[in-house]
């Protein structure tokens, strides 16, 4: 039986509940919520006047009702070490959600750690050090001691290359303005360190180099857009699944109003499904194009626009570059970029040529030219709103293909106006504050190649789990494994000593090609198995937590609980870092080097917050923000007028575009011609293996996944990850629903479990990203293209029977996800 | 998302195709939840045995129309022609769902192609032949279905629900 909770009541919120303002940490649409929590001995009744919705609760309540919440929206947590209840519910306020909650964020109470209900009891709660072969616990002056005093072993005032960190730049979970600017302060303020990486990727760089590097920000929009627009281009993406009240709360309206929409994806997802049932079938064109082709399309899309004589030509002349050649193409520049004659001239492709590479009919192509940029019946221009994702930014040849799909916006004059926008959907929320990472370089260090390639003595990860989520994953986990194991020996074999015998221990087997690997994270990660120290971290609602979603929109989640046993904010933790290390350097003669880690007197994350994004934005406080509650305000904050922060509903509005830098304010465009599969071995590996094995997210295993591994509603419905497959392919290797099947190629294997899927295309799979049981990393070859943007989509294996449909998976639905209209 | 039909409407109005509607017999126990917290948590509610219908009301695959526990939670009791877990009749095949979307209370449409139930809201699709999993959606907790039970005139009687009906904080009101 699919599995139910049982649940046929609730305690009711008292009328007198605490309010605290909450925004989803989970995806970057940061949906607007309520925490309220009331005393544990309390609680509301059915009369009006006895809960907070002030409705008759004696009654069944109607259709999108406010006053309703489900099971997963409920737990008793702590609140200033007492026992309360917590609902935490959309807020119907909220513009960006309107009450909608999500499959992910509507579980955020069930998914907080409670002693009372059982929940999440894989939070960490106290830092750990391996001792006696396994993880025991200690204090925090015990670990950062340990961690400190192994870290300054190897790092040297002007050169801390052997010093490897690995830390989330993002916003929501447990990132946000106060956590990247505590381990910014501490990474690339106290120290200069190279060799860092991002949470989802390889080295620390953009996803999207080319659009920056063209003047564009990639977050330019606002999310009403989507409902003044005529045209929806969505470009490797799946928003129904991940950015899913984005979807319904805004773009559905814009179908419903009569825009047509346009999906470029190779396979057919759910959204497809959906926005043919709102805007009608006749009104959305799917171009299902061969795995990495779309270089070959948006330039044939912009060909024929030209030829046509769709452009904007005023836009061009005002706000674009004018002459030729603004930026060679070279090794920090994977094509040239510069005025529009100079790119339409390299990126030159016909329709025919385009239909031939990309798989679909070329008629298909002119009616996507024609929905994004054919003047009206009355001549005025057409509105389109492109929105891309990981299809891309993960795929062929990345700056390439970003650039040439941000040429479109520019040449169509769709950027800056209203029902305009070339937009990344985004994965978490943004909450990047940090010191300049100049120091990094461009292009940015292959962090997890030198890693392998034994380099690095001392690896601090914050909230990374590369055993779950890199590319050559299978080679990646077994040199990481071995040189973390010299160490962990070498720790055991000093069991007992003291702990300077214990560091020299250490430091020994280091220089002999070990790894010393610190984890800071919430709970107990794949490569936290591999840690020698683990520091446990809270997320947002167990702290003060500012982000901005993909509108930009700044907000304040407040703590609304207490965060398990002890502990911390990242930001305090890397700031009891610095400050150990002050110490340790002192002690060690350093004195000079010592004093560049002062400055870390943080009680709380506020401190953090005013010691990093209220320096350089000072009309932005904690109560101000606290104030604007759901609804936040749009970045960049203009001022602070009559009790409210103003901001900027979507940018480029004065046609100046400056996110290259450049004094003149032009943007540029790309010559982004197509090339192929760009990455090394992409070619060789399709060419061998017979099935692509594209991957992604889906709707319950996102970025929530870490928590949901432990909750029994996802865990059921998924128990291994999926591969979506033909029943044409089943056949070929014989195989049925729910069977677990190996995924192989030269560069390693993984496995999943079989889920029909009649809209697959034959030959094109379809593999869950990221799971715990089957990690579809390890079947990505090491190829990245020239900034090291990983190419995780373009991946081909085979595929064998491993073995039948295992019990777990007897009860489940392996039925189509599509909705079906009556 | 505004503009339809509200929840306390359709409840009274049969929205599925086809069926006759079954008579609800007993009066609901009202049962308020003053119990500490902890209890209320745990406790289950009482449920009252509603007649949902006869066996020989049933065809295969065609829904009929029933309420449970109430006259305003619509639902549907189905005879799928296999035997399901949690299906009953001598045949194992008759379940009960509720057919109100757990995720925002929009009324679900029955298809009888897939055997899904599917929300117009907001494309969520509800397996009957998997206990009322979610296949696809947006609710957090998959769709509440009924303990069954058919006696030997070939009655079908409701006695419990296995999941919070969406719009009340107790199934029993």
């Amino acid at each position: 039986m699919a599995f139910k909770r049982q649940i046929d009541r609730l305690p009711i919120i008292p009328a007198d509940a605490k309010q605290q303002n909450v925004t989803c940490h989970y995806c970057i649409v940061g949906c607007g919520y309520k925490a309220y929590t009331w005393p544990i001995n309390k609680q509301g009744g059915t009369a009006p006047g006895k809960n907070i919705f002030g409705a008759d609760l004696s009654k069944q309540q109607e259709t999108d009702t406010e006053a309703w919440y489900a099971p997963s929206m409920y737990n008793i947590v702590k609140q200033d070490g007492k026992d309360v209840h917590l609902v935490i519910k959309p807020d119907n306020k909220c513009v960006v959600n309107s009450g909608l909650g999500s499959v992910r964020g509507a579980r955020m109470a069930e998914n907080r750690r409670s002693d009372v209900t059982g929940t999440q009891q894989q939070r960490l709660e106290q830092p750990m050090v391996w001792r006696y072969g396994t993880w025991q616990p200690t204090s925090w002056d015990d670990a950062l001691d340990l961690v400190a005093q192994v870290t300054a072993r190897f790092v040297e005032k002007d050169n801390e290359d052997d010093l490897f960190v690995s830390m989330f730049d993002h916003g929501g979970s447990a990132g946000g303005y106060e956590n990247t600017w505590g381990t910014g302060k501490l990474y690339f303020g106290s120290m200069k360190v190279k060799n860092c990486r991002i949470h989802n990727r390889p080295a620390y760089n953009s996803e999207v180099h080319s659009s920056r590097d063209m003047g564009v920000d990639e977050l330019n929009y606002a999310y009403e857009d989507y409902k003044l627009t005529d045209t929806i281009m969505i470009v490797g993406a799946n928003p129904l699944e991940t950015q899913t009240n984005l979807f319904l709360n805004h773009m559905v309206p814009g179908w419903r109003n009569g825009a047509k929409a346009i999906f470029v994806d190779p396979r057919r997802t759910v959204s497809i499904n959906a926005a043919q049932d709102a805007a009608g079938t006749e009104n959305v064109l799917h171009l299902p194009i061969n795995s990495g082709t779309d270089i070959a399309l948006f330039n044939a899309l912009l060909s024929y626009i030209a030829d046509k004589g769709w452009i904007d030509k005023n836009f061009i002349a005002s706000s674009t570059f004018a002459k030729g050649e603004a930026v060679a193409e070279s090794g920090t520049h994977p094509c040239a970029l510069g005025s529009f004659d100079m790119a339409l001239k390299a990126i030159r492709i016909s329709t025919s040529e385009a239909a031939k590479i990309c798989g679909v009919p070329e008629a298909d192509i002119i009616k996507a030219a024609e929905w994004i940029a054919k003047p009206n019946d009355d001549g005025s221009r057409r509105k389109c709103s492109t929105a891309y994702e990981k299809g891309i930014i993960w795929g062929n040849d990345n700056y390439r293909v970003v650039g040439s799909l941000v040429n479109l916006g520019l040449a169509t004059g769709n950027i800056g106006r209203e029902g305009g926008g070339v937009c990344r959907l985004g994965g978490h929320q943004e909450g990047y504050f940090r010191p300049g990472d100049g120091h990094v370089g461009r292009p940015a260090p292959y962090v997890d190649d030198l890693l392998i390639k034994g380099k690095g003595a001392v690896h601090h990860i914050w909230a990374n789990d590369h055993y779950k989520t890199t590319l050559n994953a299978s080679q990646f986990k077994a040199v990481y494994n071995k040189r973390t194991n010299m160490v962990k020996e070498a720790m055991d074999a000093a069991a007992g000593k003291s702990r300077e015998e214990l560091v020299e221990a250490i430091v020994a087997a280091i220089k002999a090609g070990g790894l010393f690997s610190v984890n800071v994270d919430i709970i107990h990660s794949q490569i936290g198995q591999a840690a020698h120290v683990i520091l446990p971290a809270v997320e947002a609602g167990e702290m003060n937590l500012t982000s901005m979603n993909g509108e930009r929109r700044l907000r304040l989640t407040e703590k609304y609980m207490d965060g398990p046993g002890s502990a911390k904010p990242d930001c305090l933790i890397a700031a009891g870092l610095a400050q150990h290390m002050e110490r340790v350097l002192n002690k060690m003669g350093k004195t000079d080097y010592a004093s560049q880690f002062k400055g870390y007197d943080w009680a709380t994350e506020e401190d953090a917050f005013k010691d990093g994004y209220s320096k350089a934005h000072t009309d932005v406080t904690y109560d101000r923000l606290r104030a604007m509650g759901t609804n936040g305000v749009q970045e960049p904050v203009t001022v602070f007028k009559d009790g409210k922060l103003l901001g900027t509903k979507r940018l480029y509005t004065d046609g100046v575009f400056n996110r290259h830098g450049r004094k003149d304010g032009k943007a540029l465009f790309a010559a982004a011609t197509w090339r192929g599969l760009q990455a090394p071995g992409k070619q060789a590996q399709k060419d061998k293996f017979a099935f692509l094995i594209n991957n992604g997210r889906s709707n319950i295993n996102w970025q929530n996944w870490f928590l949901d591994q432990d909750n029994d509603f996802v865990s059921d419905r998924y128990p291994y990850p999926f591969i979506e497959m033909h029943p044409d392919d089943m056949k070929k290797v014989d195989v049925k629903q729910g069977d677990l099947v190996e995924i192989f190629n030269d560069d390693g294997a993984t496995q999943a479990m079989v889920y029909p899927t009649e809209t697959a295309k034959k030959g094109e799979t379809f593999m869950l990203f990221g799971s715990p049981q089957g990690t579809q990393g390890n079947v990505i070859n090491n190829g990245v293209n020239e900034l090291v943007l990983p190419n995780y989509k373009q991946t081909w294996a085979n595929i064998r029977k491993l073995a039948d449909a295992p019990v777990a998976v007897s009860h489940i639905s392996f039925k189509s996800k599509e909705y079906r209209s009556a | 998302m505004s503009g339809c039909n509200k929840l306390v409407d359709v409840g009274r109005r049969q929205f599925l195709r086809g069926g006759s509607m079954a008579a609800a017999c007993a009066a609901t126990a009202v049962v308020l939840p003053n119990q500490p917290a902890k209890a209320a948590q745990t406790a289950r509610v009482e449920y009252p045995t509603n007649r949902l219908g006869n066996v020989s009301d049933l065809s295969d695959n065609e829904p009929l129309d029933v309420s449970y526990p109430d006259e305003d939670a619509p639902g549907v009791i189905l005879k799928l022609g296999k035997k399901v877990e949690g299906g009953v009749g001598p045949d194992g095949d008759i379940v009960g769902f509720s057919t109100v979307c757990p995720h925002k209370g929009f009324p679900m449409n029955y298809d009888g192609d897939s055997r899904t139930l599917n929300c117009p809201g907001h494309y969520s699709v509800f397996d009957v032949e998997a206990g009322g999993q979610q296949t696809f959606g947006h609710a957090t907790q998959n769709l509440p279905q009924y303990m069954l039970r058919v006696d030997d005139k070939g009655d079908i009687y409701a006695e419990g629900v296995d999941e919070l009906l969406y719009g009340r904080l107790s199934n029993v009101l």
